[in-house]
């Protein structure tokens, strides 16, 4: 090898490697993170982009250099090179993937179990946990009902950074129904088709599905569980950037899929009391309602143990099975 | 070498003439083209679907179709792409080429064979009845509870046609296998094998391990749907996470099952189109072995965000990683292939390193979702989306197409026209990345996959990939006049227009009904270009091809 092809494929390497660290910081394909986990999670993104952009551009070189430099000569109808293969080379691309998989993996692996992934309490899955009820009330809805357990979760548990800080957690219960989640706040009793949550303090949901899977996703915090008939998921995140953010569901859950959708308002913590008190307020009367007219209904024994009323009934789009 | 039960029937026809197309042939070529042209038939079908999806998508609203409709599409879509155009289309590849590449008469059992093609279109026409009682429409993955509440009958048809088209599928892997291990030609030891033929032994062994658990799964899904069991039914005690379990532990396979076919037909057509031995062809080989034993253990990585523990996650984490490096060593391996050699770069060839192009994004993104806290982010958006496009599009499509500039002239004697082809490889190329790169960008912003509805923000990207879609539907047309034309008025080929090495280029083209005029020889290994000449006294490949073709003739 000459020296000018060695000083050649060295500014190659050089090249390439500033436009991947350039691409791999710097692109902004990912939407604000409003979670410590969440910029977490951009940081394996870089990482992954800075190599991703390294392989693209040297094998798409290889490609297009191939193309243009090694076309056959008009006329030329000789093979080429006999060269069959390479031990030593052969091994250094079989090794240099292998330590980038494994440096991604524990990177990885690190990240999980700082989202609070591998929590004993979360990351157990003890099966299905509850025969679901069918129902039918007598007003034609169909649904199914899983009722909360007190057995293990599954998804995200409490990351060890709060827990050793000490936080006591937001408690709220989601529960997906064809086409609407329901957020049920424990200490307040309050319910509401919008998730509200004061910044800075740990959340944790609790995820259950009353018909179908659906998924409970939120892009700005990058986490995402699905919500399975019959077993109870959790997730924990931390907001900590004030804003309204699309709460989406991510799976397949009949024709209106796409329409499932609602808000996270990650407000100050004044903002968010006074949402609650406003809420009790409204709901302390409508409920009242809701209880007068179900004493036939069959269906409302199990609605109030999920917290739905009536009111939040007749906001959903008819189910059509 | 002639266990063919039907030799003695065959010897009685002189020629091919086109009605045996049409009927329970046994001979293994014509069971290969029927393959090709039924599934070509359902790529088209679903093309359509995919350009209605696509109109929809142009924008926000739910405007062009009704939310049931496109959810019928969609599923119907996604279905008939693999099951009825990738899968068959490998297994037509592998009827054609096997045979030939190793010196049989035909398949091990080809009355096995015919009746595993004569179940497709019975499948594939099935799925399609379904329109006229309601569509499936609960994804091609069919997740129960939804699948047992949306329109049962329109479910039951689509459980019954893919268990018909499974079953096709496992009668054509008994095949493959059967004939690879105990057909070849007396001196042919596995490391003269092509290595088409070492990735249809990894796809067969594949194929016959994971399918029966998705028919299992099926069945069970069926008394669901119809009896009213429980085996996934929560309201009865079932459990829906072990339906996901056994579907993706056919699923995972099934990518596979469909990429590994093409990475054999690349593996033949880029050594010949450069003139330059496969670089490491052992470790080409293995590697298929390898993807394929891995690709059986990685299923639950579909279901990172479902009802997977987390440890559970990480051990699926740590095997998909894994498997992203026997995919590396025949990326490199194909490159290496390439570098410093004579390239011709014709139709197979662009369309041979156009796959190579392509399938390295889509492999790029498959690490990245091996990645659990990345993956919880971008499962079941547009990010999947563009992935499993630019694998099985980018991968299995441009590697199909590839094969069939490449071997269009053996089966037909005649070669497709060189224009054309560009044009279809221009416009499949740049429509491939318009439709599917801003889907990378759409997912990772907040898009969810499978909606009619979507936030306005997404649209101009979307507005691309609708105008990219539309570019590939067009790029059909090359593709489709160039076959009709060149079948009928294309140039003639003799019996190795390329030069090539293996043994299906040793006989004629069309080759005869029985393969060989007479027993072939081995003279030299699968990839031995420019081997000979070097030696001196050694007579050059040129010279060697011309001495087999006067003795065939
Ligand atoms: C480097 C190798 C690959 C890796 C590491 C990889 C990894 C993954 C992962 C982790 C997922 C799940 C993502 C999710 O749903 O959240 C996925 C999805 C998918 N992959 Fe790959 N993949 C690879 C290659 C392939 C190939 C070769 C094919 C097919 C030719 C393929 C086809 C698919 C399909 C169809 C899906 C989506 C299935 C669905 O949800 O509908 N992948 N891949
Ligand atoms: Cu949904
Ligand atoms: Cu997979």
């Amino acid at each position: 090898m000459t020296t000018a092809n060695k000083l050649t494929i060295i500014s190659i390497a050089i090249a390439i490697a500033i436009i991947s660290l350039w691409y791999g910081q710097s692109n902004a394909l990912l939407p604000v993170a409003a979670s410590p986990e969440a910029e977490a999670v951009d940081g394996i993104f870089q990482l992954m982009m800075t190599v991703a952009t390294g392989l693209f551009l040297l094998i798409e070189g290889v490609l297009i250099y191939s193309a243009i430099r090694f076309r056959k000569k008009p006329g030329d109808e000789t093979d080429g090179p006999p060269v069959e293969g390479n031990v030593l080379i052969e091994i250094v691309w079989t090794a240099i993937p292998t330590v980038i998989v494994l440096i991604i993996s524990i990177y990885s692996f690190d990240v999980y179990n700082a989202m609070g992934g591998l929590d004993p309490e979360a990351s157990r899955d003890s099966g299905p946990q509850q025969v679901a009820e069918k129902t039918n009330s007598n007003q034609g809805l169909e649904g199914l009902i899983a009722s909360v357990s007190d057995y293990l979760a599954l998804g995200l548990g409490e990351s060890p950074a709060n827990r050793s800080k000490n936080l006591t957690p937001l408690s709220v219960d989601v529960n997906a129904i064809q086409y609407a989640f329901l957020f049920t706040y424990g200490e307040s009793g309050v319910v509401s088709g919008e998730l509200h949550v004061p910044v800075g303090q740990p959340v944790r949901l609790k995820i259950t599905a009353g018909d179908v899977i659906h998924a409970f996703w939120v892009p700005q915090l990058r986490v995402k569980q699905d919500a399975v008939p019959g077993r109870e998921a959790q997730i924990s995140f931390t907001p900590q950037r004030t804003g309204e953010y699309p709460i989406i569901c991510a799976e397949l859950c009949g024709p209106y899929h796409g329409a499932m959708k609602t808000q996270l308002i990650v407000e100050s913590q004044q903002a968010y009391q006074s949402w609650i008190d406003q809420q009790q307020v409204a709901q302390s009367q409508s409920l009242e309602d809701a209880v007068a007219v179900g004493q036939t209904d069959p269906l409302n024994a199990y609605a109030e143990e999920i917290g739905v009323n009536q009111q939040t009934l007749e906001q959903l789009p008819p189910h059509t099975h | 070498m002639t266990t063919s039960a039907e030799t003695s029937l065959s010897e009685q026809e002189e020629k091919r003439t086109w009605t045996d197309y049409f009927t329970f042939n046994t001979d293994h070529k014509v069971i290969g083209i029927q393959y090709l042209v039924t599934s070509f038939i359902f790529y088209l079908i679903g093309g359509a679907l995919a350009a209605g999806i696509r109109t929809e998508l142009a924008t926000p609203e739910s405007d062009f179709v009704s939310p049931e409709l496109y959810n019928q599409m969609f599923t119907v879509h996604g279905t008939v792409m693999i099951f009825l155009w990738i899968v068959p289309a490998g297994a037509g590849l592998a009827n054609y080429l096997i045979p030939l590449m190793i010196g049989a008469k035909d398949m091990a059992f080809p009355r096995l064979n015919a009746v595993a093609f004569w179940m497709i279109p019975p499948g594939g026409l099935l799925l399609m009845a379904s329109f006229f009682v309601g569509a499936p429409q609960a994804g091609w993955t069919s997740y129960p509870p939804l699948s047992l509440m949306t329109g049962k009958a329109g479910e039951e048809i689509w459980i019954l046609s893919i268990l018909i088209l499974g079953t096709s599928s496992i009668l054509g892997a008994i095949n493959f296998l059967a004939t690879i291990l105990k057909m070849r030609m007396p001196e042919m030891g596995f490391f003269d094998l092509p290595l088409f033929c070492w990735s249809m032994l990894a796809t067969a062994a594949m194929i016959l391990i994971s399918t029966p658990v998705l028919a299992a799964a099926l069945i069970m899904l069926s008394f669901d749907l119809i009896v009213d069991t429980s085996f996934f039914d929560p309201t009865g005690g079932g459990d829906p996470i072990v339906y996901q379990h056994m579907f993706w532990f056919y699923s995972h396979p099934a990518v596979y099952i469909m990429i590994l076919p093409f990475f054999g037909a690349i593996s033949e057509i880029l050594p010949v189109h450069a003139r330059k031995p496969i670089f490491g062809y052992r470790a080409i080989a293995f590697s298929s072995l390898a993807i394929s034993f891995l690709g059986l253990i990685v299923w639950a990585h579909h279901m990172f965000s479902s009802g997977t523990p987390g440890w559970l996650r990480m051990f699926f984490m740590a095997t998909t990683m894994i498997i992203a490096v026997p995919t590396g060593i025949k990326v490199f391996g194909w490159c290496a292939t390439i570098w410093g050699g004579k390239i011709r770069l014709n139709s197979a060839m662009l369309f041979g390193m156009g796959f190579v192009s392509a399938f390295l994004i889509g492999g790029l993104s498959g690490v990245m979702l091996a990645s659990v806290p990345f993956d919880i982010h971008v499962h079941d958006s547009y990010f999947i989306v563009a992935h499993l496009h630019y694998v099985l599009f980018g991968g299995s499509v441009l590697g199909l197409f590839a094969a069939i500039y490449h071997w269009f002239p053996k089966m037909t004697g005649k070669y497709l026209n060189e224009t054309w082809g560009r044009i279809h490889f221009v416009l499949t190329f740049i429509g491939l990345n318009l439709t599917f790169l801003p889907m990378h960008q759409l997912g990772l912003e907040g898009m969810n996959r499978r909606i009619a509805i979507y936030d306005a923000e997404f649209q101009t990207l979307n507005i691309i990939c609708t105008i990219g879609s539309y570019i590939l539907a067009v790029s059909t047309f090359p593709f489709l006049i160039n076959l009709v034309w060149s079948v009928l008025k294309g140039k003639k080929a003799g019996a190795n227009p390329w030069k090539a090495l293996t043994l299906e280029w040793q006989t004629a083209s069309p080759p005869l009904i029985e393969n060989f005029e007479e027993e072939p020889v081995l003279w030299s290994g699968p990839y031995d270009y420019g081997v000979d000449v070097s030696e001196e006294n050694d007579q050059s490949v040129q010279e060697l091809l011309s001495d087999v073709k006067a003795d065939m003739s």
